[in-house]
């Protein structure tokens, strides 16, 4: 079987990542808006963002440092809600072209999130170092500039449009998910697996002593281990 | 605004970043192991499916209407359209059923 060519166009990139950036302009608007009514100034707002580019880790972080956590507590929190990130950065070095300089490396980890990350890995290829330069800057520009906005005018939009739009990553997700899974049965099943897995600890007093964060490293470790487990892949697909 | 504001901004931006660059600085050639390759190819699928549920059911004022975006973003998925198209349609699908219900 041919490998498919390595993706390493910074075009190709910038176009894959406009819908990432549109969909954090409303997910990061929504953050403005807590980091706002939590007493943040704009500048707060957008630092934290600018810094971090990621959902969950700043809703948490944000939510503790007003709370006045200790600095270990936050660590510790971030620690926890984004181990993913060191499990979707581990799949992405597989993924990436291997002459790739460690500089590059470093600069390329600061935009490995839920959704570049599930981009960058649909490729049929390796991917290449333009073509993930190219893919960060849209999402960044979204992210950073959503949170700005969300904290100095979030109240103009009316509440039907705010709540709509919180279903715009998830659509996004869809969209990444499903085709593999109709046309592959075992991704079918990790995928079967690894939601409800989710869905069982988010529903029943699990979510007590489970975070939200640490389920999904459980539930991805769980439903990706037992595919590689029952479903090993051809070694043909390996190859290259 | 917290009196600590910078170092709490600091500590949360200096252990994501470390989680997400340690594993591409150190693992730079190709795994050895055919079991873990496999279960790192199956990673962005196992991930992207415990995010999505059931999260996505309280991403919007009422799960119904979530369970609308999901059944018409799901649709369009299958048919494999475009993300920005999928994620807009969800959108729509969400926002109808909040009028209509």
């Amino acid at each position: 079987m041919a490998q498919p060519a390595t993706e390493n166009s910074f075009a190709k990139g910038l176009r894959d990542g406009v819908p990432i950036g549109l969909g954090y302009l409303s997910v990061s608007f929504a953050f403005g808006l807590s980091a706002a009514a939590a007493g943040l100034p704009v500048w707060g707002a957008a630092l934290i963002s600018m810094t971090n580019v990621t959902s969950a880790g700043q809703v948490a972080g944000l939510s503790l440092m007003t709370a006045a956590a200790s600095l270990a507590e936050q660590a510790l929190t971030q620690l926890v809600i984004n181990l993913r990130y060191a499990l979707m950065s581990l799949s992405l070095s597989q993924k990436l072209e291997p002459g790739i300089r460690l500089l590059d490396r470093l600069f390329m980890a600061f935009l490995v999130t839920d959704e570049v990350f599930a981009v960058a890995s649909s490729q049929p290829g390796m991917v290449g170092r333009r073509y993930f330069h190219g893919l960060m800057l849209a999402p960044y520009l979204g992210w950073s500039l959503g949170t700005l906005l969300g904290a100095a005018a979030g109240g103009v939009l009316p509440a039907a449009v705010r709540s709509a739009l919180g279903i715009a990553i998830y659509g996004m997700f869809l969209a990444i998910i499903i085709p593999p899974a109709k046309h592959l049965a075992p991704v079918r099943r990790v995928l079967v697996l690894a939601a409800g897995l989710s869905c069982l600890i988010a529903w029943t007093p699990l979510s007590r002593v489970i975070s939200s964060g640490f389920s999904i490293v459980l539930c991805t470790l769980a439903a990706a281990g037992a595919g590689a487990w029952l479903f090993p892949r051809e070694e043909a697909d390996h190859a290259g | 605004m917290p009196a600590d504001f910078l170092a709490q901004v600091a500590v949360m931006a200096a252990v994501t970043y470390l989680i997400r660059a340690l594993p591409l600085a150190l693992c730079r050639g190709r795994l050895q192991s055919p079991w873990l390759r496999d279960l790192l190819f199956y990673v962005p699928y196992a991930a992207l499916g415990a995010m999505t549920f059931p999260a996505v059911f309280s991403s919007t004022a009422s799960p119904w209407s979530a369970l609308a975006g999901v059944a018409v973003g799901g649709v369009l998925a299958w048919r494999e359209k475009g993300l920005l198209t999928v994620a807009m349609a969800a959108c729509a699908g969400a926002f109808l059923a909040e009028r209509l219900l």
